[in-house]
């Protein structure tokens, strides 16, 4: 069907109307992390409670998307002054429709004042936990497709790369590179065809941004990657989603369905002569297939294995098309950026590093869960303000940012502003997402082995610097934290991390050794307490004991 | 990237190692190095097969360009400045060397493609004379069940140029890479034994574009394994040719 | 085995099963295109639960591509696996936050009490024990999917309990 600018006006408008007539809204957080721990049995008893009172024409039950302090959950979320419940059961649901017309259950709230809540400014979350993901109209009503309506009833592509090149948008996948930028080098590129592709192969461990946004909010996605096609002319786009993501890839499938029958996706979108089809292609767990030309051999049914650069997918990408490749984060803040602005959203962040960023805070944190921040903000706010803190009364010792990518940044640096250049500049990289709080009771050289495994199990085994420099990297770390190594070993341990730094095919190898080399840089002396004193001061490593070394 | 007629036909200036030397805009920086006599070490890379870039040895220096570039898929361009040895390029090329000799079982002395083997002169060209990282001593089998052919994954070194030949020049696909990481290998068909292979044609390219004594011909013995290769660029000529 | 493919016939199913109907529904959806290979593997995963050398092979003749290469892929990837796994199946997340967390304790007293390690089912086809790269429920760290359903904030004990409880409701069932 062709949808007309005042469709999509009466469709928001209609949505509206109809959740206004409900006295009361009561919101059940249905991603993931609340799912295993029982929403969809508090949203179930929800509904049967509403039935048995015969409150079905006041009281609305719905589930939404990802609310933040996942470990806190199931969450609901009672409009009346907009109060958060956490740990909900079944049972507690009496207590909840009770207090509809009165105060709240006092036990199961959050405290609003909370800074969890405080420091944070949405974008990417501006919907998650309030509309219902698998709602097209949820979204619409709240200025869904807006976004996409104006930019191919209003707007040439070169505008639209203008605005987003204005915003200062980099990619959130990790590397930062500017998004403007990218999406004009494709939009110049010749090829037959143009392909669009969303990375959400989200694979660091201890991240789960994307798969967030994905179960929250998946229309933001779909929007972005077809504001992305129309500008740089691309008529087909693919998203490349992890297999362990089933309830992103079922509310994704169900999302492309809706936008399809509704003309947002499709042939002639909008009743435009732009046309744009989206396919799903699931990752089947392979960490280098985040590289974008091991993710273009995955998609095209090959081992995921990447080749040298340049070219760069832009120019020769998705069957030697030029193809635009981008994260799931950074396609979920085309939209805002579009109905807002690029000014707007570059008023946010800093000079070069604007809006916002989602982070997964996670590990030795009072709250863990997903949270959006600007740009700029400092790690102890992060840390100490939303975080809440060390829990037990424990020393906070490093953050790990960027995964195995990345490296731990020391206290001495909780001040300094997260961007993309400062983390760059003490030895980590901002990466997609992931922030891993350690205390005292973490081994910074076992971290760094368990990222060396990570790195070891996960690379391809293409280039040879990669394939056995990790091998031996592992090895060494494994003998040092078994109290079996030898001075001359951190020597060499040094020497690999350089070699393959520098040798490596891709950025899985390029990058394996930063948790080694920030790891060294800061905390150099746990390796040599492990070493030459055979003890582990967080008392994590098991020592050898009657082992000799040979 | 097919590049243009017009890109092809335009004469590029380069220097390497300080020399000036000159090239077609299409030419990678190993073409336009060997074409003047300037060596530089190789072992995945074969005249004939597609260019993969793996092995690393072949990494040189760019002016401007602050990683190392893989010179048998990097294309020359007009004003480029490259050096193919430093003290950093050989410490490099002999550490992933050492990375090879470490990864499996290589003893050239008991090898039948002693004296012809790839690996072996490479070190001894790099002068690596020693490893300082510790073996790995993965003990992979032999298969020996083709009637012509054994494959000896212990002297393997994974560059692909058996899989390439076989898909690209043979078309028969037989071999290709299973698992991954330090697990990986090459494999025939299911991973089944090379003799029982359903598509192997038994025309023995394979054997003769493997650098070490991984693929040889059976009933040779110590050091009596040479290749031969003569065919490859022919092939390869006639293929163009034919579009 | 299909000693003859002909170019105009096209291969039969190793077997009776309907289940292949369904892989044949994928290969339908991707026209048989080479590229869908990884999704048709993915469809035979979920209904046979492994792939077989069988279905690879089914796979290789329909899609047209190198048995070399369908083997190279199914192994490349961690998702596929290439054996029958066990009646119940038990996946420890082993991403950052969980192992900050101690989900090596929790593994580690699965092995003891199961005798099988990652990767492995246990002597009577029992449990199958996994691990993955991360579920993203950093959140309820350690956290470890039991026969599809996802417990967070799991002590050894818990674990242990709640497998123990799978199994034994099986063999009540049964």
């Amino acid at each position: 069907m062709t949808m007309h600018p005042e469709d999509l006006d009466q469709l928001a408008q209609a949505r509206r109307e109809e959740e206004a007539q409900y006295r009361h809204r009561i919101c059940v957080c249905m991603a993931a992390g609340c799912l295993s721990s029982g929403a969809d049995k508090v949203k179930a008893a929800l509904e049967a409670g509403v039935k048995e009172r015969s409150l079905e024409k006041d009281v609305l039950v719905k589930g939404v998307g990802c609310m933040g302090p996942c470990a806190a959950g199931p969450l609901v979320a009672v409009d009346i002054d907009g109060v958060i419940y956490h740990d909900v059961t079944p049972d507690d649901v009496p207590a909840i429709l009770d207090s509809l017309e009165g105060k709240p259950v006092k036990r199961l709230e959050m405290p609003k004042d909370s800074p969890l809540f405080q420091r944070q400014v949405r974008i990417v979350l501006e919907n998650s936990g309030k509309i219902d993901p698998e709602s097209l109209e949820d979204y619409v009503a709240a200025n869904g497709y807006a976004a996409l309506f104006k930019v191919v009833t209003e707007m040439s592509p070169g505008e639209v790369i203008e605005e987003v090149t204005k915003s200062g948008l980099r990619g959130r996948g990790g590397a930062g590179y500017p998004t403007g930028l990218k999406w004009s080098t494709v939009a110049k590129a010749r090829g037959p065809r143009k392909f669009v592709i969303c990375n959400a192969d989200e694979g660091d461990p201890g991240a789960f941004m994307d798969r967030s946004v994905l179960e929250s909010d998946p229309h933001r996605v779909l929007e972005g990657m077809a504001i992305a096609a129309y500008a740089v002319g691309a008529d087909m786009g693919y998203l490349y989603v992890r297999a362990e993501y089933p309830l992103a890839v079922k509310r994704l499938k169900q999302a492309i369905k809706q936008a399809e029958r509704q003309g947002f996706l499709g042939n002639n979108i909008c009743g435009s002569t732009f046309s744009f089809h989206v396919d799903i292609r699931l990752g089947a767990g392979a960490f280098v297939c985040g590289e974008e030309t091991a993710l273009i051999a995955s998609i095209e049914g090959n081992r995921g294995q990447p080749r040298p650069r340049p070219p760069y997918p832009a120019e020769v990408g998705l069957w030697g098309c030029p193809t635009l490749i981008n994260n799931v984060e950074t396609f979920a803040n085309i939209a805002p950026i579009i109905r807002n602005g690029g000014e707007w959203f570059a008023s946010i962040g800093t000079e070069k590093s604007k809006g916002t960023k989602v982070f997964a805070l996670a590990g030795r944190v009072v709250n863990t869960g997903l949270i959006e921040v600007p740009m700029g903000i400092t790690l102890r706010e992060i840390i100490f303000g939303i975080g809440g803190g060390i829990p037990d009364g424990k020393r906070f010792k490093a953050v790990q940012t960027g995964g195995p990518s990345g490296g731990c940044i020391p206290e001495q640096f909780l001040d300094m502003p997260v961007d993309y250049e400062s983390l760059a500049s003490v030895g980590s990289i901002m990466g997609s997402g992931g922030m891993i709080v350690m205390d005292e009771t973490s081994c910074m050289v076992d971290v760094a082995k368990f990222f060396m495994e990570f790195c070891m199990t996960e690379s391809c085994g293409k280039c040879v610097p990669c394939r056995v420099g990790t091998v031996h990297m592992y090895n060494l770390l494994d003998r040092m934290t078994k109290g079996l190594a030898r001075m001359e070993d951190l020597d060499l341990l040094e020497e690999l991390c350089d070699m393959v730094r520098h040798t490596s095919l891709c950025g899985l190898g390029q990058t394996a050794p930063n948790p080694v080399i920030s790891t060294l840089r800061y905390f150099r002396d746990e390796y040599e307490a492990h070493i030459k004193d055979k003890i582990c001061p967080a008392g994590v490593c098991q020592m050898a004991t009657a082992e000799v070394y040979a | 990237m097919t590049p243009t007629t017009a890109q092809q036909a335009r004469v590029k200036t380069l220097k390497i190692n300080g020399r000036d030397v000159s090239a077609s805009g299409d030419q990678t920086i190993l073409e336009v190095a060997r074409e003047n006599g300037i060596e530089i070490p190789t072992l995945c890379h074969l005249s004939g097969l597609t260019p993969v870039g793996a092995c690393r040895l072949c990494l040189v220096e760019v002016k401007g360009v602050n990683k190392l570039l893989p010179a048998c898929v990097t294309r020359v361009h007009e004003n480029m400045e490259v050096f193919t040895d430093s003290e950093r390029l050989r410490k490099y090329r002999r550490m992933v060397l050492e990375f090879l000799f470490t990864e499996r079982n290589h003893i050239c002395a008991v090898c039948v493609s002693n004296g012809h083997c790839e690996l072996q002169s490479l070190a001894q060209q790099q002068g690596m004379t020693h490893v300082r990282v510790p073996y790995l001593y993965q003990k992979l089998h032999v298969d020996a069940s083709h009637p012509r052919f054994k494959v000896d994954h212990n002297r393997c070194v994974l560059c692909t140029r058996c899989v390439r030949v076989c898909d690209e020049i043979e078309g028969a696909h037989t071999w290709d890479v299973f698992h991954r990481g330090i697990k990986a290998r090459v494999i025939t068909d299911l991973n089944q034994p090379w003799g029982t292979s359903e598509t192997c044609t038994g025309c023995g390219k394979c054997v003769h574009v493997c650098p070490t004594g991984a693929l040889t011909e059976k009933g040779v013995s110590v050091a009596e394994m040479a290749k031969r290769r003569q065919f490859l660029p022919y092939l390869t000529m006639m293929r163009e040719e034919r579009g | 085995m299909m000693s003859v493919i002909s170019k105009y016939k096209k291969p039969t199913p190793p077997s009776s099963d309907t289940r292949w109907k369904l892989l044949e529904a994928t290969m339908r959806r991707h026209g048989y295109k080479a590229s869908s290979l990884i999704e048709c593997l993915h469809t035979v995963q979920e209904a046979f639960g492994y792939l077989d050398e069988d279905a690879m092979r089914y796979v290789a003749y329909s899609l047209r591509v190198p048995l070399s290469k369908v083997y190279g892929v199914a192994t490349f990837y961690h998702f596929f696996t290439l054996k029958p796994q066990g009646r119940h199946t038990c996946v420890v997340c082993t991403g950052t936050a969980c192992y900050i967390k101690g989900a090596g304790n929790l593994i580690a007293a699965i092995e003891k009490k199961y005798d099988v390690k990652p990767g492995e089912t246990s002597a009577d086809g029992e449990l199958s024990l996994l691990t993955a790269r991360c579920f993203g429920c950093c959140g309820l760290a350690p956290a470890a999917v039991i026969d599809g359903e996802v417990a967070g904030k799991l002590t050894p004990d818990e674990i242990l309990e709640r497998i123990e409880k799978k199994v034994k409701s099986h063999d009540n069932a049964s």
